[in-house]
């Protein structure tokens, strides 16, 4: 809490003010908008192995997800980020692809389990060593599978990155 | 109250209405619009594509589909304006007596002649 000098505005955290006795709130609109989309991060799931069962219990009712916001989507056209979740064989290699595309920007990906992060234990012929190789990843996970905290960790990294991105937001910036 | 000539008469108690009309209207339009000012916009082939689980897309968008909707679609708008003639008919009904009963029992006869009309002609069998 920093008050500022004649202003008398208290800085509650960087970059946001709060004038006292006035309910109001000075921010960028980056921030506005950066809080807006971590707040409400919408995954398409794209569960293909044992790694979408720990998927399915973290957002259960036991480790919650939805209290963050994550509403799992069916759809890539309504989802922000994606969860690739399991292995990744070479026959699917496209069709994450051709999801992936479909997905509106600003879009994220997460790559969850040691099989999506590097292709694992089976660096085999049909294995596709890794997410990174055909898409560009935001978040790895590692583990096998990665307990359901740790996908929430991944989650909040993914809200932390989010945090810091600025985009033109009109044409005139 | 001014002197009410042709022409003239300004229905101001409705001034609300017309207000929160112009008020919905720009709730919607400005959104859009902002929107589409604000908006990410980098559109290519694979993203416009039609999603169909990640494969290119297979048979016809459009497919037939059977008429038996279109049936019940326009049973339903028969029967359900017969029961909007029914409620203010139900409502001023002791104001009015015999005269109404009667006249609405042969209102809905015919109604039910048209619907053992429909029912002979299997429009209520769904198979």
């Amino acid at each position: 809490m920093v008050i500022e000098g004649p202003t008398g505005l208290v800085e509650v955290e960087e970059g946001v003010h709060i004038i006292p006795g006035a309910n109001t709130i000075i921010t960028s609109i980056d921030k506005v908008a950066n809080w807006a989309r971590t707040s409400a991060i919408w995954p398409m799931t794209f569960g293909l192995a044992c790694c979408a069962i720990e998927m399915m219990t973290t957002g259960s009712s036991h480790y919650d997800l939805d209290r963050f916001g994550i509403i799992f989507r069916g759809s890539p056209r309504q989802a922000d980020c994606i969860i690739i979740a399991g292995t990744i064989t070479k026959k699917m290699a496209p069709i994450i692809r051709r999801v992936y595309d479909q997905m509106p920007e600003p879009r994220y990906v997460i790559a969850m389990g040691s099989c999506a992060c590097s292709g694992n234990i089976y660096d085999t012929y049909s294995t596709v060593q890794g997410a990174d190789k055909f898409l560009p990843v935001d978040v790895f996970i590692p583990g096998c599978p990665p307990r359901p905290e740790a996908l929430m960790d991944g989650l909040i990294k993914l809200q932390e990155k989010m945090k810091q991105e600025s985009f033109r937001w009109s044409m005139w910036r | 109250m001014d002197p009410i000539t042709p022409g003239s008469y300004m229905p101001t108690e409705y001034l609300p209405i017309l207000i929160i009309m112009i008020a919905a209207f720009l709730f919607g339009a400005v959104s859009l619009l902002v929107g589409s000012v604000f908006r990410i916009s980098r559109p290519y082939r694979e993203k416009l594509m039609p999603y169909e689980s990640g494969i290119n897309p297979v048979g016809e968008p459009r497919q037939q589909f059977s008429v038996k909707f279109y049936i019940i679609a326009m049973l339903f708008v028969v029967f359900d304006v017969e029961a909007v003639f029914l409620y203010p008919w139900a409502l001023v009904f002791d104001r009015i007596g015999l005269y109404a009963l009667i006249e609405m029992l042969l209102f809905i006869a015919i109604l039910v002649a048209g619907y053992i009309y429909a029912w002979k002609k299997e429009a209520f069998t769904w198979d």
